[in-house]
């Protein structure tokens, strides 16, 4: 029996999606089974992320709605036989289905994958109770700025009312390192301060991001970027490791020692 | 109890009239005989200044309605102002109001964004109340934790002298009994600084919500009232 994650934040644009493909991909990278599942019905983009789009035959409102079996509308990966996903539909709304459906098809789900990953949609209606209803676990994302925190304080709120869901744990997406330097952004310690859940992982804001979603290939399959790094890190720590935070500064690449040898700083 | 005895002794004060009513008797003679007494001494009170009249119902109790009973005979008379209705007797409903509103209510949980939490009587809160989150309390509020989010304290019925004390006080609003105080001050820069132990009550002078540290707040006259309880 598998476990499932939802991946939420409240707000849209955070990189819920961004981070379901990649906590995915870095899952099947370890070997593991893995069923990423698009709750964004109507919306639905894990599938261009993932570079899947085209072989989208039937969706999660057909399993649902009796059109088809799980099994049909699950589309395998191309790169990896042990990553899956199950698509959402783009004609209908959220309202085509009921948590009640949809936990029953992460349950099945969960008997033949390692790991069921919930892509959730933004908000806190419909979409977002579809996609909370089977889950055991939450990973919530959030930006390094104020609206952000608060939609994830809200989020964390709403799924400590979901008793059969474990403590969330944060992710810290998208961190610049020169505006966290000059004290424009919120630092991660302040976040967590007001949060107050466990951190499972920071990702820096990698312009590698945007070119390889557009191109369907999660970064985490490019291990030299950064934000590769983190996908893998965090991957890990899902799976019971304990892997230190990444230090952020860059004082101890080889250019800044230089430079401050020079005193430049 | 002889019919000779009177229901209802009216006794003369310097402030005023003084009704001492019989306990035992029918409410229905109680009225009858106000009436009349009232009536027959009525050259008494025709002219000069307003009366007010203090009436005494001893081990009796008095609905709302029948106040307003008493109240309504006795404002027939022109001169007449009812000041005060004293009665030794309240019913349990009552006294369980004001027992919940006087008991402190301790909790600990976070009050996240989006969540409310609104108690009866003090309430003491061991956590944060982040920002978009509401806590409210007819009494007083103590917060071991950060209060970011909005704080109402005396809530129920105006209560001026309630007092709102967090361990960081940074709130997004405050209101005590009806009045509202907001930070004007930009969030950002609001979550670097700490203050620590903070107490923010009512002066009434200014008619404004101030916030102090709680030592020197403790030497106002109604905060170190409120603190006793604790």
């Amino acid at each position: 029996m598998g476990e499932a994650i939802v991946v939420t934040s409240g707000k849209g644009g955070v990189g819920k999606t961004t981070t379901s493909a990649n906590v995915g991909t870095v899952l099947a990278l370890q070997g593991k089974k893995v069923c990423l599942v698009d709750t964004d019905i109507g919306l639905r983009n894990l599938d261009v992320v993932m570079g899947l789009e085209n072989r989208i035959i039937y969706d999660l409102v057909d399993v649902a709605q009796g059109r088809c079996k799980l099994n049909q509308a699950l589309v395998k990966d191309k790169r990896f036989e042990c990553l899956s996903m199950l698509p959402a539909a783009q004609t209908t709304d959220k309202t085509a289905i009921k948590p009640a459906e949809m936990k029953k098809m992460v349950d099945e789900l969960k008997s033949d994958f390692d790991y069921v990953i919930i892509d959730c949609p933004a908000g806190i209606e419909r979409g977002f109770r579809n996609a909370v209803a089977g889950a055991d676990h939450a990973i919530v994302v959030t930006t390094p700025e104020i609206s952000s925190v608060r939609d994830a304080d809200r989020i964390i709120g709403l799924l400590e009312q979901e008793k059969q869901i474990t403590p969330p744990r944060l992710i810290i997406n998208r961190i610049r390192q020169h505006l966290l330097k000059s004290g424009e952004m919120l630092e991660i310690d302040e976040i967590m301060n007001i949060l107050a859940i466990d951190l499972l992982g920071i990702v820096v804001d990698d312009d590698g991001v945007i070119s390889s979603s557009n191109k369907g290939e999660p970064i985490a399959l490019n291990p030299s970027s950064k934000a590769a790094q983190a996908y893998r890190n965090i991957g890990r720590r899902i799976l019971g490791e304990t892997v230190p935070l990444m230090v952020l500064d860059e004082k101890n690449s080889f250019f800044h020692r230089f430079k401050s040898l020079l005193g430049m700083r | 109890m002889s019919a000779t005895q009177p229901l209802i002794t009216m006794k003369g004060r310097k402030d005023g009239l003084v009704l001492v009513m019989d306990e035992a008797c029918a409410y229905r003679d109680l009225v009858r005989e106000l009436k009349e007494k009232l009536a027959a001494n009525t050259n008494l009170y025709k002219e000069g200044p307003v009366i007010s009249v203090k009436i005494q119902a001893g081990n009796r109790y008095i609905s709302a309605a029948q106040r307003d009973q008493l109240k309504e005979i006795i404002h027939s008379f022109d001169h007449l102002k009812v000041d005060d209705i004293q009665s030794n007797v309240i019913t349990l409903e009552d006294i369980a109001k004001k027992k919940a509103q006087e008991k402190i209510v301790p909790i600990a949980r976070i009050i996240r964004s989006g969540q409310v939490l609104s108690i009866e009587g003090d309430l003491l809160l061991i956590g944060d109340v982040n920002p978009g989150g509401t806590v409210s309390a007819t009494g007083n509020i103590y917060i071991f934790g950060a209060l970011r989010g909005v704080a109402a304290a005396g809530s129920a019925d105006d209560r001026k002298s309630a007092v709102i004390v967090a361990s960081i006080m940074k709130p997004t609003q405050l209101k005590i009994g009806q009045v509202i105080s907001r930070n004007e001050n930009n969030t950002i820069d609001e979550m670097k600084e700490d203050h620590l132990l903070e107490c923010a009550y009512l002066d009434e002078k200014i008619g404004k919500i101030v916030i102090d540290r709680v030592h020197a707040a403790l030497k106002k006259r109604n905060l170190s009232f409120a603190l006793e309880k604790l």
